[in-house]
């Protein structure tokens, strides 16, 4: 069921909250130990807030707009009391003495939250393979990765076991993974929603979103983890867009850009199914009335290059406070810095060790002009050369991932094969723009494929209205 | 290395000094968090997820912290600007994120000077923010963290506001350097900025050190010495070092470049690594923080709310009084500029107001009034009073306050006639006639050990009451007879 006919029904009494919960626990213990969603099912407290919410119900209060709605979250979103450890040893029994502001605003909005989802650790990956509690797989065929990063959030909404999730993007780690799963997924604009307990991987690129099975139900999660955060300073201060409202409006007029070097032309590796995909969805927006032209970004094909400096950059400053201190499991050694080196070796995967190795070279004196500082003004190029698209074009389309999913090990060991899954995703997040992926049929091995709809900062509206024009079509 | 110092003077060698002082804001709250920010605390009783740097934590600026870093800015003559803050990386248990907020290439106040009591300026290249870091305590081995069992950390102080003012390479000695410091916490203390205590640790002192010959134009290679905990080891640290750094140059051995440990109990320095050991920053933008942008509007604003500095203080002293504001300093120092201006107003003697300022009123007025203090002076002036006599009545009107006229009289004080105090001399000079040979026969050295005996002794006779510039005066002139 719908997350919005959920909340509809629950809200209403037609159906209680412990029911939906149970429903979904169901579908859990039966798939589940194939799946690996999840680092932890929160059954328990699931329940009592479930009950909770029906003796509300019982006893005539308004609830909120998620009422009885079960939600998973990634597991690198802070949950108080909860285990949260970004699926990494080096943060294993760790539970923040806060939460997220998005877990707040999930718990005012009434939705249960059901547990964390795996992922690659720290975020970092493609495929949630790079996680210390095994890889998640795709519910559609179980031999194939889920994608990733937010690769158990993607596979818990796509397998029944969770109508909402949320996962963290930071170059695509919410779209590829909805588009392997065949779910709808949305990273907003930068800012839109706070990262307040959101633990860090690269700061300047990780946003917050939302996976639903339609379209609906990510605008209204969206809408809820939306508006300023006065706890996150790059918040931006507006308040949530009205998306639900403008969804059904059509795209009548709409001018639609295909990113020509996203779509074949610029890049290699993308592969037949996906590109035919994209121009289906070009006639679909097309018959809608939409005008839709070849738009051109030339700096995007440059994204993935800068992304793979800045991102690690960031990242090893902000993955340098797992030292065993002051949390997380500690290796002793004989002398501080000893046992904070032991305390790391032991503690981080091997991709977390390569890009933090990756950033903390990029960041060194004598080298800082040559790569971080050159792939800050290649972002400012990419920037530029979208705000020059949108002054011809509303929003702008191009395949979310290369290729649909792809067998568990097939990329594990050739780590630029893994970083080429995310070449379509990275531009939005080097731009600060919104973008998300909308399923939008099947390649020919049967696996789902995913359009993505990018779109100027805060334009999320347009955005949603053209996803929903694609969603109609595939019979939703 | 050398290892034992002679007390040789630099002859010759010029020493230069550029100081780097963190001081702590007076804020209520942190740097970046709403945790209090407050000395003495229960060990890590005043932290939160962003001061203990906590996973999914972010920073949001204390506004405070940067109204109080635009008034030094401004209080030392600086350009306020747009500013940047950076990350510092580097792996200390001190420091909870494992890198430090601060401000890099663009801070918020540059460009600036600071004037010392003498008049000269001393460049300030920048002031800064940054973040404090906690404290590390390490238990067994005498406290030394080698040898220590374990290691103790207090996060209270993670995250409390710092400005770092970075002061140019103008200081020639530890005196100056003294002086420039001393001047820099009377600012700060006058601002409201900080509360300028050392032995607190919210002022603390890092210090560049070189020498290099008088006719020399370049600098020599210089220490940067940490650890210095109050102004008497910033002097000893500065002498100890620059002599070292002579006696090595004069050895035919060049000077490392190296950041060393002032040890207070030792009073030497101590290598604590070499540049090729100093640490990589990686300093980038901080992503989690945006730029300030203080606006005119709101710096003029903080520009108008600015008290009157020393620096002013001096001046307006110096003025009223007549002399240079060097003179002045001390009284600017106690704080006391405003009564003497006060009591210069009502008339006061201006010089005699400096004098009991500088010497008789260090312990502060008490329940002395401007009024009262500007009629001692004059009862001074005229006459009415001697100098000791004005110290006794100025010690009873700080005890317990009154009319001095009235003190005066209870102590039986009237000044003396010239001629009974000539007939005092006369007969001592009848008793003592060896010494006074001494005094007339004497070099200007002997004369004054004499005359000062014969005051003494004339002073005894008449219990004070005689004038001891009068006294001098009537030997002088029987001498030349």
């Amino acid at each position: 069921m719908r997350a919005v006919e959920i909340a509809k029904q629950v809200s209403s009494g037609e159906i209680s909250a412990r029911s939906v919960l149970e429903q979904h626990f169901e579908t859990i213990n039966n798939l589940e130990t194939q799946v690996n969603a999840f680092n932890i099912v929160t059954i328990e407290e699931a329940l009592k807030e479930a009950d909770e919410i029906d003796s509300k119900i019982a006893s005539g209060e308004k609830l909120g707009p998620l009422a009885g709605v079960p939600i998973a979250v990634k597991d690198n979103i802070c949950t108080r009391g909860l285990e949260t450890t970004c699926s990494s040893k080096i943060l294993e029994g760790w539970k923040p003495p806060y939460n997220a502001t998005v877990i707040d605003k999930l718990k005012q909005a009434d939705a249960i939250l059901i547990g964390k989802t795996n992922c690659d650790e720290f975020a970092m990956g493609s495929s949630t393979e790079n996680s210390a509690f095994g890889p998640t797989r795709n519910p559609h065929n179980l031999e194939l990765v889920p994608g990733g990063s937010s690769g158990g959030s993607a596979a818990a909404v796509a397998a029944g076991f969770s109508p909402l999730a949320l996962g963290s993007d930071t170059g695509g780690s919410i779209r590829q993974p909805a588009a392997l799963c065949g779910v709808v997924g949305v990273k907003p604009t930068y800012g839109r929603v706070s990262r307040y307990g959101l633990v860090a991987f690269a700061s300047s690129l990780d946003q917050i979103g939302p996976f639903a099975n339609t379209v609906s139900d990510a605008a209204l999660s969206l809408e809820i983890i939306s508006g300023y955060d006065p706890r996150d300073s790059t918040s931006i201060s507006e308040d949530s867009p009205d998306i639900l409202g403008v969804l059904n409006e059509g795209i009548e007029g709409m001018r639609i850009g295909v990113i020509e070097e996203l779509s074949g032309k610029g890049l290699d590796g993308i592969s037949t199914d996906v590109l035919s995909r994209v121009e289906e969805a070009t006639k679909v927006f097309s018959k809608a009335g939409a005008i839709v032209e070849s738009a051109s970004v030339p700096a995007s094909t440059y994204g993935l290059s800068a992304y793979y400096v800045i991102a690690p950059a960031e990242a090893s400053s902000n993955l340098a406070r797992y030292d065993g201190i002051r949390f997380g499991p500690r290796t002793e050694a004989a002398t501080t810095a000893e046992t904070m080196t032991a305390t790391r070796t032991k503690g981080f995967g091997d991709e977390v060790k390569r890009r933090i190795m990756l950033g903390t070279y990029a960041l060194s004196a004598g080298y800082y002009d040559a790569y971080y500082g050159k792939s800050q003004k290649v972002r400012t190029l990419i920037m530029n050369d979208f705000a020059e698209a949108y002054e011809k074009f509303d929003i702008l389309i191009s395949p979310t991932a290369p290729t649909t999913a792809f067998p568990l090990g097939e990329k594990t060991t050739d780590p630029m094969q893994m970083y080429l899954q995310d070449v379509c995703t990275i531009p939005s997040n080097l731009a600060g723009h919104p973008a998300m992926s909308v399923p939008f049929g099947l390649g020919s091995d049967g696996m789902p494929i995913g359009v993505q709809i990018l779109a100027p900062a805060m334009a999320e509206q347009n955005m949603f209205r053209a996803a929903r024009v694609l969603e109609l079509e595939s019979g939703e | 290395m050398v290892n034992e110092l002679n007390d040789s003077s630099l002859n010759g060698w010029e020493t230069v000094i550029g100081l780097e002082v963190h001081a702590e804001l007076a804020t209520k709250t942190k740097m970046f968090s709403s945790a209090l920010n407050s000395f003495g605390g229960a060990p890590n009783s005043n932290t939160d997820p962003v001061s203990l740097g906590l996973p999914g934590s972010l920073p949001v600026l204390n506004e405070k912290a940067v109204e109080l870093a635009i008034r030094v800015g401004l209080a030392l003559n600086c350009q306020v600007q747009k500013s940047v803050f950076a990350r510092k990386n580097y792996f200390y248990p001190d420091m909870p994120k494992a890198y430090q907020i601060s401000q890099f290439d663009l801070p918020i106040n540059k460009d600036g000077w600071l004037e010392l009591p003498d008049g000269r300026r001393i460049g300030i290249e920048r002031a800064h923010l940054e973040e404090d870091t906690g404290k590390i305590t390490h238990i067994g081995g005498g406290g030394r963290i080698h040898e220590a069992s374990y290691s103790l950390i207090d996060y209270n102080r993670s995250g409390v506001p710092l400005i770092e003012i970075v002061g140019a390479p103008d200081l020639r000695s530890s005196e100056d350097a003294k002086e420039y410091v001393s001047e820099l916490r009377a600012i700060l203390v006058t601002i409201g900025a900080s509360d300028g205590k050392m032995e607190e640790g919210s002022l603390r002192v890092d210090c560049n050190v070189s020498v290099r010959k008088e006719e020399d134009e370049e600098f020599g290679t210089r220490c940067e010495i940490k650890n210095i905990n109050s102004l008497r080891s910033l002097g000893k640290a500065i002498e100890y070092e620059a002599r070292r750094q002579v006696e090595l140059i004069e050895s035919g051995q060049n000077v490392e470049q190296q950041t060393r440990h002032w040890d207070e109990a030792e009073g030497r320095t101590h290598k604590l690594r070499s540049k090729e050991e100093a640490f990589d920053y990686r300093y980038f933008p901080e992503p989690d923080l945006v730029p300030v942008e203080p606006s005119t509007e709101w710096i003029n604003e903080i520009a108008d709310s600015l008290p009157p500095l020393p620096r002013e203080r001096r001046h307006e002293l110096a003025k009223a009084v007549g002399v240079g504001p060097t003179e002045t300093s001390l009284v600017v120092q106690r704080n006391l500029d405003g009564f003497a201006v006060e009591a210069i107003s009502l008339k006061a003697d201006p010089s005699r107001v400096l004098v009991h300022l500088e010497n008789n009123l260090a312990d502060g007025i008490g329940e002395l009034t401007a009024k009262s203090f500007a009629l001692l002076t004059l009862m001074e002036v005229d006459g009415e009073l001697t100098a000791t006599q004005a110290k006794t009545v100025l010690a009873d009107l700080v005890k317990s306050g009154g009319n001095p006229k009235e003190i005066a009289a209870n102590h039986g004080f009237e000044s003396m006639d010239n001629s009974e105090i000539e007939e005092i001399v006369d007969r001592i000079i009848e008793e003592n006639l060896d010494d006074w040979n001494a005094y007339v026969d004497g070099d200007e050295v002997e004369k004054k050990k004499k005359s000062g005996f014969f005051v003494g002794l004339v002073m005894k006779e008449t219990k004070g009451q005689a004038d001891g510039k009068i006294v001098n005066q009537i030997l002088s002139a029987k001498s030349a007879n």
